[in-house]
């Protein structure tokens, strides 16, 4: 963008005002514009076109080493996939050898990443066992493929829990009854409340010998139910993590729910009322259809807010146990960052990103596709 | 027919509506109130009073010294008064920033203005979270000029300042568009008889459009405030050391090393204070603010 001025042919203000492309209103409009597209070059536009740019180098945050081009590396290191079938050892008359308690013993999977050139750097992500095989599931990167598996399954997860939580609570105060707006902002109050502090608070309700749920569990149970270690157990650190976030984030997409709800005509309850419908009725033909679009919205903005799931992980858990709440943030600020390596770092941002705008896409070609 | 039929429902009805509504608002309110009032107990009342209403009212032996320790064991004066340069300086400079190109793109006309906003408009699906990386990078090489006793100091980086806090979310795609929305909908008179007058497009933006667009300032200010206190990924990106540590990077440190819940509760508390008296304050505003914003993606 460059500013023209060519002051010999300024004109009286009052005349190139009223001009279709006067030339004030062109050079108030650039230079007014200019701090804001400067900014947005800088640190939006620069960013996104480095991630890319980095993800082919081994750019290190801080080194003494020129940076150099890799190639694809960084994605084979992330994305590499391979299937490595072990055969059950067998001792000298060919009979399957079993261990001490039964199983059927299988070679090390070392043992063969070591010795294949093919497969090294190939680490263990999934493995199941049939009678006389070992199928190992392997990647350069098991964690970068657990990142997005728990990412997934966190979003699965809370999605239609918070969804579901918002429209009920919108539908629940939607009336014209004294305290609503009370209750209203009772219910919004946790969105304003850091989510660093709401995960610490709830830290305290989650922690396993004096934390409240299982002080809880334990006195109304009369002592039957030991409950579990909520942020300790790989079986139930992402689902505590779901359900606190949940009841941070719901009074969000309440208010979008209420805004939604407002917009749907009183005549077409009446309508239905004189037509006899009951309540369910009115709320499946009447509320839910005029609901959809909003529907939508609250539906993809929740899942890419829930695609960036990093701050209750890093608060409660770093990760753990055993990379059971490691999200793809979580993964990528851990290689970028404290690990330096900014070249995978930035390759993980970049298919993070590709991922969040597909499922973008998806999510509203199903839904435009439904509404036909 | 109906309606009477309705009518005769209703009194149950509504009761049974308020009851979930009191049970439920216990449930959204219980974390909240619980912090602040463990904050003023001793960690054996907190415990005691875990299993009854006294949890979330302040009663019994209140006292200060959860506060006092907290004082003491962190520099949270220092992490409080960052937070407080750092969102009372990109909330301003990002309101003029992006309201003034909200309002070259709505009330001027430039050559090549459908073109940049479109672009604007695009940068919206950008998250935040897909640039952090890349933006630590170019941070941690940009230059800084600084005062320091006395005599100019050049900077090989980023790192560890304020500014790198504040000034990376100065321009915001979001609120330009929130701005925008609102400008347009002005009528063109305005500006048209300002311009007769003599006055300049800045003028007429300042000491005619700003004092017209109160509301939209307010969203635009509190969506601000919250997403800048509340921030915490950027600031753990870019800050080790203390003395530009922001309070949301303070609690985190303090939770991670400490135990006794007392204190802990205490420095919630005091992280949340200044969100909490804004929210009460201007309650129906926040919650118009957040509405309206919504429907728009």
């Amino acid at each position: 963008m460059t500013l023209s001025t060519t002051q010999a042919q300024a004109a009286p203000i009052k005349k190139n005002y009223r001009g279709p492309m006067s030339r004030l209103q062109s050079r108030y409009g650039l230079l007014m514009i200019a701090p804001a597209v400067f900014f947005l070059l800088m640190f939006l536009v620069t960013p996104t076109l480095m991630a890319f740019y980095m993800s082919f180098t081994n750019q290190r945050l801080i080194s003494p080493n020129p940076t150099e081009f890799v190639g694809l590396r960084n994605y084979d290191r992330a994305l590499a996939l391979s299937v490595i079938r072990l055969p059950a050892e067998r001792d000298e008359q060919g009979n399957i050898q079993v261990d001490d308690d039964g199983n059927t013993e299988f070679p090390r999977l070392r043992t063969v990443t070591r010795k294949d050139e093919k497969y090294k750097g190939f680490r263990e992500l999934y493995s199941w066992e049939s009678d006389d095989t070992k199928t190992v599931l392997v990647a350069k990167d098991p964690i970068f493929y657990k990142s997005f598996y728990n990412t997934f399954r966190f979003a699965f997860m809370v999605v239609p829990l918070q969804v579901a939580m918002a429209l009920g609570l919108a539908l629940l105060i939607n009336r014209q009854m004294k305290g609503v707006n009370f209750f209203r902002s009772v219910y919004f109050a946790p969105v304003v409340t850091s989510m660093v502090v709401v995960s610490i608070v709830w830290s305290f309700f989650f922690n396993k010998d004096m934390g409240l749920f299982n002080r809880y569990l334990e006195v109304f149970s009369f002592g039957l139910i030991e409950g579990p270690n909520w942020l300790g157990d790989p079986a139930y650190a992402m689902k505590s993590i779901v359900i606190m976030s949940a009841w941070q984030g719901a009074g969000v997409q309440m208010l979008i729910f209420l805004a939604g709800l407002q917009g749907i005509s009183k005549d077409l309850y009446e309508a239905a009322s004189i037509d006899g419908a009951n309540g369910w009725h009115k709320f499946r033909f009447i509320t839910l259809p005029g609901l959809r679009n909003t529907f939508v919205f609250v539906v993809i903005a929740t899942t890419i807010a829930a695609f960036g799931l990093y701050t209750q992980v890093a608060v409660m858990t770093a990760g753990g146990p055993v990379d059971s709440t490691t999200t793809v943030m979580y993964h990528a600020v851990r290689k970028g960052q404290t690990e330096q390596d900014m070249g995978y770092g930035s390759t993980i941002t970049v298919i993070y990103f590709a991922v969040i705008l597909i499922i973008a896409l998806l999510q509203k070609l199903y839904f435009e596709r439904k509404g036909d | 027919m109906i309606e009477t039929n309705v009518d005769a429902m209703r009194p149950y009805k509504t009761l049974l509506r308020y009851a979930v509504m009191i049970f439920l608002a216990y449930i959204f309110a219980f974390p909240l109130l619980f912090m602040v009032m463990s904050s003023f107990k001793t960690e054996n009342a907190m415990f005691a009073d875990m299993y009854s209403l006294r949890a979330v009212l302040p009663v019994g032996d209140l006292m200060l010294d959860n506060y006092q320790n907290v004082f003491r064991k962190s520099n949270i004066e220092l992490f409080f008064f960052n937070s407080v340069i750092i969102t009372t300086l990109n909330v301003l400079l990002g309101l003029i920033v992006n309201s003034m190109a909200a309002f070259s793109m709505a009330r001027l006309k430039w050559k090549g203005q459908e073109f940049v906003l479109i672009a604007i408009v695009s940068l919206l699906i950008v998250p935040f979270e897909a640039i952090a990386i890349p933006l630590l990078m170019l941070v941690a090489k940009l230059p800084w000029i600084a005062f320091e006793g006395g005599e100019l100091v050049v900077q090989s980086s980023w790192l560890n300042t304020l500014h790198v806090q504040i000034i990376p979310g100065i321009a915001n795609a979001f609120q330009i568009f929130l701005f925008y929305q609102f400008f347009r909908d002005i009528p063109k008179d305005f500006d048209e008889a300002a311009a007769i007058d003599g006055a300049s497009p800045l003028r007429t933006f300042w000491s005619l459009i700003v004092p017209m667009s109160g509301p939209v300032f307010a969203t635009a200010t509190i969506l601000a405030f919250l997403a800048n206190w509340n921030n915490y990924l950027w600031p753990i990106l870019t800050t080790q050391s203390e003395s530009a540590r922001p309070i949301m990077v303070g609690i985190q440190m303090f939770f991670s090393n400490n135990t006794d819940w007392g204190e802990i509760m205490a420095y919630s508390t005091l992280t949340t204070i200044p969100v909490f008296i804004v929210f009460i304050a201007f309650q129906k505003k926040f919650v118009a603010s957040l509405a309206g914003t919504g429907i728009k993606g």
